[in-house]
């Protein structure tokens, strides 16, 4: 009992990363239609900039701090790249992000090596129901959930957020408004910036990283995302932490050698059913 | 008294169509003006130069005494010109009362940052544009309305929710695109008194409009247009008995 208690917490946990990763995703597909390759990029980069900021001597939360507002920039200098010549179409503009995400390959190996570095996260233990967790894993829960709370409370409550959402549902409609669909697609990819680098600085403490772990990243925030039809964030967040406590679960009782393989199977079959499922709907609708 | 609205000399062409020719229009504060013609005749074309979705192939067109004619739409719709029905569909996935609230989006000036740190410029703002979307929808007759999804709304309902939308802009300058278009009876009857109340209380409209009888009733001014050209320019009952626009549109008067 106590040791799938253990599981789940570590799952939710890595599975928080990935919800944030996938929520970024899905914010910049829904307003620019584009899906963003670069998006596990900007969770590396935010990383490996914390391991550096630490070892200059700055301290915990102010290195995190600073490398999410590094990926912030980043997300947008990216949105500037791929959608900032009008007319450029979502197909195109996910090549350019992939290019991208190539060429931070190389930015980073040159800074960073190709080693795969870590940093410490919240130190200690804490007893959860009989099960001995890492107290970082809590972190990463909670902060998460402020996050997306106040991510949603953004989208909700707060004029840009509206407009946002205005974008994504008729960008024709929303520039006869008065809304710069130009600049919103820009302020997606830097809100997917940010969601992407907390990601990163997050889960790095529990998970090491190097130069290409985006790859890994963006495929499980993508499969989170695709629960969700890369529009949904509800169910981008359940996607993403489904994702996490599966790999935990086949880590565990299994192997972990093949526990994200095992995890995305899994997926996959979610997916199936679900789309099964919608069809057998839409016939008897 | 200078025009809120001059149109000088537009001309658009679609390769070798031309689709309107040195078409000239202006439109007093206040007025509520009409531009009526056959399919074809360029009205829609019109509506979309003086909005901004499409761009003039020569001629000018001056807002507020300032050249508009290269500004992007949403730089327009800031300025106080909003447009509703045909070329402004509602927000489909978003509900009534978040339809009307992006309508003051045209206004607003908090920007993010203030929205993040919750400052009492955004809270003041928030609160401002709550009050206005709810006055608006109030007005529309879709307050009992505000919570569904705006795709739930009937066809009638979703032109008062367009009308609501672009209220909330304050707009100083209201572009209605075929307002009468596939509504009879009752909704047709309210959308026109609420067109009338507007007109009442001053604001500019220029509407675009296929159906005689609606635009009989509302405009002080009626422009012609027939194959992108101007016919005649005037008071509805000297354009009624104007022998070209007859032989050319009207037909003759019952």
């Amino acid at each position: 009992m106590a040791e799938l208690v253990g599981y789940l917490i570590t799952g939710v946990g890595v599975g928080c990363a990935y919800a944030l990763l996938g929520s970024g995703l899905v914010v910049i597909h829904r307003v620019t239609r584009v899906v963003n390759f670069a998006q596990g990029g900007f969770a590396v980069l935010a990383a490996l900039t914390v391991t550096t900021l630490l070892t200059a001597g700055l301290p915990h939360g102010l290195a995190e701090s600073l490398a999410v507002l590094l990926a912030t920039g980043i997300g947008l200098l990216t949105g500037m790249v791929a959608i900032g010549r009008p007319g450029t179409t979502p197909q195109a503009a996910l090549i350019i992000t992939l290019g991208l995400g190539v060429l931070a390959y190389a930015v980073e190996i040159f800074l960073w090596g190709d080693q795969p570095r870590s940093f410490p996260g919240l130190p200690g233990s804490t007893a959860v129901l009989g099960a001995r967790v890492q107290t970082h894993y809590l972190l990463i829960i909670g902060v998460t959930a402020v996050i997306l709370g106040a991510t949603a409370l953004l989208f909700a409550r707060t004029d840009r957020g509206r407009a946002l959402t205005a974008t994504a549902d008729d960008p024709y409609a929303a520039r006869i408004v008065g809304i710069d669909v130009a600049r919103m697609g820009l302020l997606a990819f830097a809100l997917g910036g940010a969601l992407g680098g907390l990601a990163g600085v997050l889960v790095t403490p529990v998970q090491q990283v190097s130069f290409d772990s985006d790859v890994v990243l963006v495929v499980n925030g993508f499969s989170a995302a695709i629960l969700g039809n890369l529009t949904r964030p509800g169910l981008t967040l359940a996607g993403g932490l489904l994702l996490g406590v599966v790999q935990a679960l086949v880590g565990g009782y299994l192997s972990t050698a093949y526990q994200t393989e095992v995890a995305l199977i899994f997926m996959l079959g979610v997916l199936i059913l679900r789309s099964s499922s919608a069809r057998v709907e839409e016939v008897t609708a | 008294m200078t025009a809120l609205l001059t149109v000088t000399n537009l001309s658009r062409r679609f390769g070798g169509v031309h689709a309107l020719r040195r078409v000239c229009l202006d439109v007093a504060p206040g007025e509520t003006h009409a531009v009526i013609g056959p399919n074809g005749a360029g009205k829609s074309t019109l509506f979309r130069l003086i909005g901004g979705q499409l761009t003039a192939s020569a001629g000018g067109i001056v807002y507020d005494g300032q050249r508009i004619d290269r500004l992007p739409p949403h730089r327009r719709a800031r300025l106080g010109i909003a447009i509703a029905f045909q070329d402004a569909p509602v927000f489909r996935g978003m509900t009534v009362a978040e339809n009307a609230m992006v309508g003051a989006h045209a206004v607003t000036r908090a920007g993010p940052l203030a929205a993040v740190l919750r400052l009492p410029r955004h809270r003041r703002e928030e609160k401002e544009i709550r009050t206005a979307a709810a006055a608006a929808l109030d007005r529309a007759g879709l307050a009992a309305w505000a919570d569904r999804p705006a795709e739930d709304l009937p066809l009638g309902r979703q032109r008062a929710l367009q009308m609501a939308r672009a209220l909330c802009g304050r707009p100083r300058l209201l572009l209605l695109d075929e307002p009468a278009s596939g509504l009879r009876g009752p909704e047709r009857t309210a959308l026109a008194g609420l067109i009338e109340e507007l007109r009442a209380e001053g604001l500019s409209i220029l509407l675009v409009e296929h159906d005689v009888g609606f635009v009989s009733r509302l405009a002080d001014r009626v422009t012609v247009l027939d194959l992108g050209r101007v016919l005649a320019t005037g008071p509805f009952p000297e354009i009624r008995t104007d022998p070209v626009v007859i032989s050319a549109y009207l037909g003759a008067p019952a």
